[in-house]
């Protein structure tokens, strides 16, 4: 009771900014990575290898920037190793229907690999100082706004993209022809063809988006967050991303808003400590898995996967 | 070429072809990624080959390194046939640990087979829950076994922490780094080759073998969990409860993963120290897709990836090749075993139904990824 009064008491509005900023900027990787799985899962292809692409964004991300020196093509280069990447999820999965859940495994499995092997043999022993990180934009006027301005306005590249990217994965997925056709491949894919539409077109263009949005969530991680690509960093917050997902019921704002109450309840937890109250570290770290497993056996509520999501689809 | 194949029996094809074909191209692949290091590749896997089988004692650590992958692989291979993907094996694996660890020092004085037969039983029971609370969720809510037991292994890695570094709780009062007691001697399972770390452990596990295949393919437990896998609808309709057998098969992989940990710890460690990723997780699956989730094919599938695991750190160390490369063997060992069709079209091979993995579910139950 005295820790919780006490806290209460301490709370300034500054707290609130810092507190909803860093909410939304380590949210950021968690929406894109569930925003891919939004894609691809729409048309019916279950991507766990999410984490694995996330990986190998932000490690190709931060080499090609380290070598270059320019953060922005380290961005680009961390978009199309994630597209490359995903790529042969969906070769695997949709060509030659391996199981989807297998073809993901592999590719987390490979990410590990890759990443490690090269970051060992290119980048483990560099003295030179690394590219640094993405600059933080000041929307003029919006910006200076008391708690909003913080939180939304002054942020890094990566952190806007998101935001947009919401609204466009929306967009495309619910109000485009594109979209219906997407949705269509993920509930029936055989009505889907039969009206004419390439069902193995549709997933392995969703599948190299999904790509695409994981990533640049991976170079959140290394051009970003700390300007530095650590083994493993990516921490299985795409296995969370896709959790954020289901709980979001496969619809962008609904993921969205699930990454923020896992980054909120991370952040609460920390700031728990810087607040004195006295929790053992490890249980306030498992607070975000836990909040996974809870969410995804839906004690929150049941939603519905796409009909033929997961489901391989053969042409007859 | 064709005509050759026509002569070859199709199972020969599907148990022994394949899969070797497979980790041949797998070395072939990861080839390339060591060229693009700048490393000679045959360089690279002379130092793997020394590593794991010439060097001075090389060949008992590969066989050391096979026992936990051939308790994993089992699990994993157990919860496959059952339609289930238990990707939480490490999680599993430190639980066990610890509840096996426990026992075994703070018991003294009793018979060696008594105390080990405590320690075990301890570790198979924890391993059992940990991994039933994954089955139960999926029996009960369909919340997919891949997200909850990934997000248990966090929990598992947390939860060892907090044990083994908290005074009071699990940590060595003695000790100033954070680690577990010793575990009593007569807890220690025996070494059974002179002058090595080759450990009992290794009899265990050829035990757990037929063991396990037993239980698979002879009992009514066994029958239900491999009807559950191939069709849960069907099994429904048959009368056999999906939700119970979900949750055992998922239990009886976790008290496997669980061996493998405490069978470690009381053959290599006896001590725990604060858990760390190891991969096992992974690894395991590796293991029992190689094996096709058949019992007799974890063995040497275990001693491969015992042997891989082994040889890596002498393969870096001598030619500075990470030995994370190991893991890029393992990606394409199972892209080629999970998608045979590849290596038919490779090798030629026309005619025999060479079948694929599939893992997730075929039947229709309550699903969610």
């Amino acid at each position: 009771m005295s820790d919780l009064a006490l806290l209460a008491i301490s709370i300034r509005p500054s707290d609130i900014a810092v507190f909803g900023s860093q909410t939304l900027v380590t949210a950021t990787p968690l929406t894109l990575a569930a925003l891919g799985g939004v894609m691809s899962e729409r048309s019916g292809v279950v991507n766990i290898a999410l984490e694995g692409i996330m990986l190998t964004g932000a490690f190709v991300g931060y080499a090609v920037a380290f070598l270059t020196h320019n953060l922005w093509l380290g961005i680009i280069a961390a978009i199309l190793a994630g597209m490359l990447i995903a790529a042969i999820h969906a070769v695997l999965a949709i060509s030659f229907i391996v199981d989807q859940i297998v073809s993901g495994t592999v590719i987390n499995i490979l990410a590990v690999g890759i990443t490690g092997v090269f970051y060992r043999t290119f980048l483990e022993s560099q003295s030179v100082a690394g590219p640094g990180t993405l600059p933080v934009w000041q929307v003029p006027f919006l910006s200076q706004l008391p708690v909003v301005g913080p939180i939304l306005f002054q942020n890094a590249f990566v952190t806007y993209a998101m935001l947009a990217l919401i609204l466009v994965v929306y967009l495309v997925i619910f109000r485009t022809t594109w979209g219906l056709r997407t949705r269509a491949c993920g509930e029936h894919p055989q009505a889907a063809e039969t009206a004419g539409i390439n069902v193995y077109l549709v997933r392995y263009v969703n599948v190299i988006l999904s790509g695409a949005l994981a990533g640049l969530g991976g170079a959140y991680f290394s051009l970003q967050q700390i300007g530095n690509f650590l083994p493993g960093m990516t921490g299985g917050r795409g296995f969370i991303g896709l959790a954020a997902m289901i709980f979001g019921r496969w619809n962008p704002f609904g993921a969205f808003g699930a990454s923020l109450l896992f980054t909120a309840s991370d952040q609460l937890a920390s700031r728990a400590i810087a607040f004195g109250v006295h929790v053992q570290p490890q249980f306030l770290g498992m607070l975000p898995y836990l909040l996974t497993i809870v969410v995804v056996a839906g004690a929150v509520g049941r939603s519905v996967a796409p009909a033929a999501d997961g489901k391989p689809y053969r042409k007859t | 070429m064709r005509r050759l194949w026509g002569l070859v029996p199709g199972w020969v094809v599907s148990v022994l072809v394949v899969p070797i074909a497979s980790v041949v191209l797998g070395f072939g692949v990861a080839a390339i990624a060591i060229v693009a290091t700048g490393t000679d590749p045959g360089q690279a896997y002379l130092a793997l080959f020394q590593g794991a089988f010439t060097n001075n004692n090389a060949f008992a650590e590969t066989l050391v390194s096979s026992v936990p992958y051939i308790f994993l692989g089992l699990g994993v291979a157990l919860g496959f046939r059952a339609g289930l993907f238990n990707i939480g094996a490490e999680g599993q694996f430190y639980i066990g640990a610890l509840a096996g660890v426990f026992v075994a020092y703070s018991i003294h004085g009793l018979p060696p087979v008594i105390e080990i037969g405590l320690s075990l039983l301890a570790a198979m029971v924890a391993g059992f829950v940990y991994a039933g609370i994954a089955g139960f969720l999926k029996a009960q809510t369909g919340a997919h076994e891949v997200i909850t037991t990934i997000m248990l292994n966090y929990v598992a890695f947390l939860i060892a922490n907090y044990l083994v570094t908290t005074p009071g709780l699990m940590k060595d009062p003695l000790s100033r780094i954070p680690r577990t007691p010793y575990i009593d001697v007569n807890a220690t399972l025996p070494i059974i080759l002179p002058n090595s770390r080759l450990h009992a452990g290794l009899l265990l596990a050829l035990v757990a073998i037929p063991l396990v295949w037993f239980l698979i393919e002879r009992t009514t437990l066994g029958f239900r969990l491999r009807a559950v896998g191939f069709n849960a609808g069907a099994s429904r309709a048959a009368g056999i409860s999906v939700a119970r057998t979900t949750v055992l098969a998922m239990g009886i992989s976790g008290a496997l993963a669980a061996t493998a940990g405490i069978v470690q710890m009381l053959g290599i460690q006896h001590d725990m120290t604060p858990a760390v990723a190891s991969g096992y997780g992974f690894d395991a699956i590796a293991v029992a897709l190689l094996a096709r989730s058949n019992p007799w094919g974890i063995l040497p599938a275990a001693l491969l990836f015992g042997a891989l695991h082994n040889g890596a750190s002498f393969m870096q160390l001598q030619t500075q090749v990470s030995a994370d490369l190991i893991s890029i063997v393992q990606a394409s060992v199972i892209v080629f075993v999970a998608a045979p069709e590849i290596i038919r079209w490779l090798l030629r091979i026309r005619g025999h139904q060479v079948v694929a993995v599939a893992i997730t579910e075929r039947g229709g139950a309550a699903t969610r990824v």
